[in-house]
């Protein structure tokens, strides 16, 4: 996937101002992280709620619906912060980011779980019975607690990669 | 105390995940992922504390529904932190962002431990109350903060860990 037109990119990205900017102070880059992580927290505790609770293993005194209101806000609110976390990170050193292996993965591991999060809320949330996940839900929701742990590993392993 | 920890550093675990280096970034990536959660779950109960969020449903709601999650991530990431340290127990104990992450985890446990006992002891108390009494504010306030700060320690550390040499 390390075409000549994503290098190409890199290039102009290290050539940008704000690249340069983000180089002279050494304090930017961990600072990014440690908001990526926190806003990450908020995603990843919204999300692991959700999905115990449609995998009927927490929160089950409640309608589905209830627990995916209550959480659903933590998930995708953070996400604008994620987004310019991260880009910020990416015009600071682009050739550690877009060309490698362990971003590219993490990129289409996040479409797909918010794919299946968007699909999931919009399943459950106008149903306020207490009926229990399908055959549909149930899967999808573990899959989408396998990618949130493949994302943050593979965020991890952009730094070794 | 030099002695210690190159007797730690010399442990078996250690010694695994130094010669292996697909190791540490696995290790890590499970402290990563134990740490948000660790901190999402203390955090929406800090809110609770402090009146910002969900302060419709009873403290002890959504205390007792969070902190069976917070105790599962705490010990995933203590155990974790616990390998890595051991990995490189000398440039870990010299490095001030590892220090202070400790201290502050220190100061945190305290905190736990003057809710859970003191300020908090009879939280069905406050079932009806929606903006707790000052105490508690006070308390999930520090919380966060604390546990704010011992994030931004833990990365910090990534960017000021020097190499301290050993000799086995």
């Amino acid at each position: 996937m390390s075409s000549s037109g994503l290098i190409d990119f890199c290039y102009f990205l290290e050539r940008t101002e704000l690249n340069a900017a983000i180089q002279a102070n050494f304090w930017i880059v961990p600072t990014m992280q440690t908001l990526h992580i926190l806003a990450m927290a908020s995603v990843l505790i919204g999300a692991l709620l959700i999905n115990l609770r449609i995998l009927g293993l927490h929160g089950k005194s409640e309608p589905i619906s209830s627990v995916i209101a209550r959480y659903k806000s933590l998930v995708w609110f953070p996400l604008p912060v994620l987004l310019i976390t991260g880009c910020i990170m990416i015009i600071g050193e682009p050739a550690r980011s877009l060309t490698n292996p362990a971003f590219q993965i993490k990129m289409v591991m996040l479409l797909a779980v918010l794919f299946i999060t968007f699909f999931l809320q919009r399943k459950w949330q106008k149903d306020h019975s207490y009926a229990q996940t399908d055959v549909i839900s149930y899967p999808l929701a573990m899959l989408s607690l396998g990618l949130w742990v493949g994302i943050v590993s593979a965020g991890r392993w952009i730094a070794y990669v | 105390m030099n002695d210690i920890l190159i007797l730690i550093y010399g442990n078996p675990i250690a010694q695994i995940i130094r010669e292996n280096e697909f190791l540490f970034p696995w290790v890590e990536a499970l402290h990563v992922l134990a740490i948000t959660l660790v901190i999402g779950s203390i955090a929406l109960v800090d809110l609770r504390l402090i009146g910002i969020r969900g302060i419709k449903r009873p403290i002890s709601n959504i205390s007792k529904e969070l902190l069976p999650i917070t105790w599962i991530a705490f010990l995933i990431a203590a155990l974790t932190g616990a390998v890595l340290f051991t990995s490189n127990a000398l440039s870990y104990s010299q490095n001030f962002y590892f220090i202070s992450k400790i201290a502050l985890l220190a100061l945190a446990g305290i905190n736990m431990m003057c809710f859970q006992f003191i300020i908090g002891r009879n939280l069905e108390s406050w079932d009806h109350y929606q903006q707790l009494p000052a105490s508690a504010r006070i308390a999930g306030a520090i919380s966060l903060t604390l546990w704010i700060s011992i994030i931004v320690c833990g990365r910090w550390i990534g960017f000021t860990l020097e190499p301290v040499l050993v000799a086995l």
